[in-house]
């Protein structure tokens, strides 16, 4: 996936730790799922790959740098934009906690 | 110009995932969306507001692009400067990049605070587009009216009571004070289909000189919506007339989209918890047909600028 991992964050000691003007971009130092109630589940016999999931995501949790869609589950938030979306009905939300499979 | 999907869909958006945003708000999509399609390298002037507050909390950054943060009031001054230190260094050879420059801000940065180091920017004639999401109040803070705060809704500095329905005031029409100034490129537009967006920001960006996009964005929390329809009541929003999808180029006023069929105001407004009080009441059926007249007149407004007719089918 060509996006920017979780790295460790070491909170600065002293004052002269704290960055001043620039700071990097793309830095990512936790998780950010928590408050998702449903998640998203992509059923691949029925997805076809129009990525009209990934144009509409507003987290851009979508990964299709793989073979098959592939949602991030670390940073989806749960909103159901792309299921609502997805012409072809490809996308479930599930409850968090419940199996995918009926 | 206008961009098919199969021309951004192999991209990746400058913004990444793991920003705070809430779940179904429409500013990362816009972003997302809008910059997907330009090659260019970017530079993000972001002045503050959610965007700003969510996509950058230290010591993260959810930006992929160099990116800077100005006060509430300056999104415009701050593109300005950037920009024209990046015209001397080329001038002087020290950079042979073609660098676009974009500007974020909220409505109420857009509309209110920084109108007039936007409007300065403008007039000034510097390179950069200023993209503002317009969710139409002061989200960051809790749901406040902005002067793009449509007539009728429940905001917390304007709250519907038993005398006062919702905010008083029409919204200021700042497509058209941004199209006054004269430049190259405006655009008003919604997230109501996949690419009209991309469309435009696009061309605002690769249009030399000052450009200026208003896309109207739901916030959840404000518009008390389910967060899904996200894109479908941006459809609404424009099948309904209550934001007319044009762009100004030159000059020249161009209609982007015409609904088929006239639908009425309501279907917009009833999914909204911000208008509740719009369909409840003696005052229900005054109120709406007046927010209907309301959209009628604007309608009308923008077809005569733009020299055009509309005749929907019954």
């Amino acid at each position: 996936m060509d996006r920017p991992k979780v790295v460790k964050y070491t909170p600065p000691e002293c004052v002269e730790d704290y960055p001043l003007g620039a700071f990097q971009a793309g830095h990512l130092v936790q998780k950010n799922a928590g408050w998702r109630v449903f998640r998203p589940v992509i059923d691949h016999d029925k997805c076809i790959g129009c990525l009209r999931c990934f144009l509409v995501c507003p987290d851009g949790v979508i990964d299709k740098s793989g073979e098959k869609l592939e949602i991030d589950y670390d940073f989806c938030k749960g909103c159901g934009v792309c299921a609502y979306e997805c012409k072809v009905n490809a996308i479930r939300m599930v409850k968090e906690g419940e199996e995918a499979d009926e | 110009m206008s961009i098919k999907i199969k021309d951004v869909i192999h991209k990746e958006s400058p913004m990444t995932q793991g920003h705070r945003m809430c779940p179904g708000c429409g500013a990362p999509t816009a972003v997302h969306q809008g910059l997907m399609g330009i090659d260019h390298p970017l530079v993000v002037i972001n002045a503050t507001g959610c965007l700003e507050v969510s996509t950058t909390v230290y010591p993260f950054s959810a930006w992929r692009v160099p990116w800077i943060h100005t006060a509430f009031e300056n999104a415009g001054a701050g593109a300005a400067g950037v920009e024209a230190a990046y015209q001397a260094l080329k001038k002087k050879g020290k950079i042979d990049k073609e660098i676009k420059f974009v500007a974020f801000g909220g409505d109420g940065g857009t509309y209110d605070i920084g109108l007039q180091s936007l409007s300065g920017a403008l007039e000034r004639g510097h390179d950069f587009t200023y993209i503002c999401y317009n969710n139409q109040g002061y989200m960051n803070t809790g749901a406040q009216r902005s002067s793009a705060t449509p007539k009728g809704a429940n905001a917390t500095t304007s709250p519907a009571g038993s005398v006062i329905p919702g905010k008083l005031q029409k919204p200021k029409d700042l497509t058209s004070i941004a199209a006054a100034h004269h430049i190259p490129y405006v655009a008003q537009t919604t997230l109501h289909n996949y690419m009209d967006v991309a469309s435009k920001v696009k061309k605002a960006i690769e249009t030399p000189g000052p450009a200026f996009v208003n896309i109207l964005v739901p916030c959840v929390l404000f518009w008390r919506i389910d967060p899904a329809l996200q894109g479908d009541i941006c459809k609404k929003a424009a099948d309904t007339r209550f934001w007319p999808i044009y762009e100004v180029i030159d000059g020249e006023w161009k209609l982007s989209y015409k609904p088929k069929k006239r639908v009425p105001v309501e279907e917009f407004l009833k999914p909204q918890g911000r208008y509740s009080h719009l369909f409840k009441g003696e005052r229900s059926k005054a109120l709406l047909e007046q927010a209907q007249a309301d959209v009628e007149k604007d309608w009308e407004y923008i077809l005569d600028r733009c020299g055009e007719t509309w005749e929907p089918a019954e």
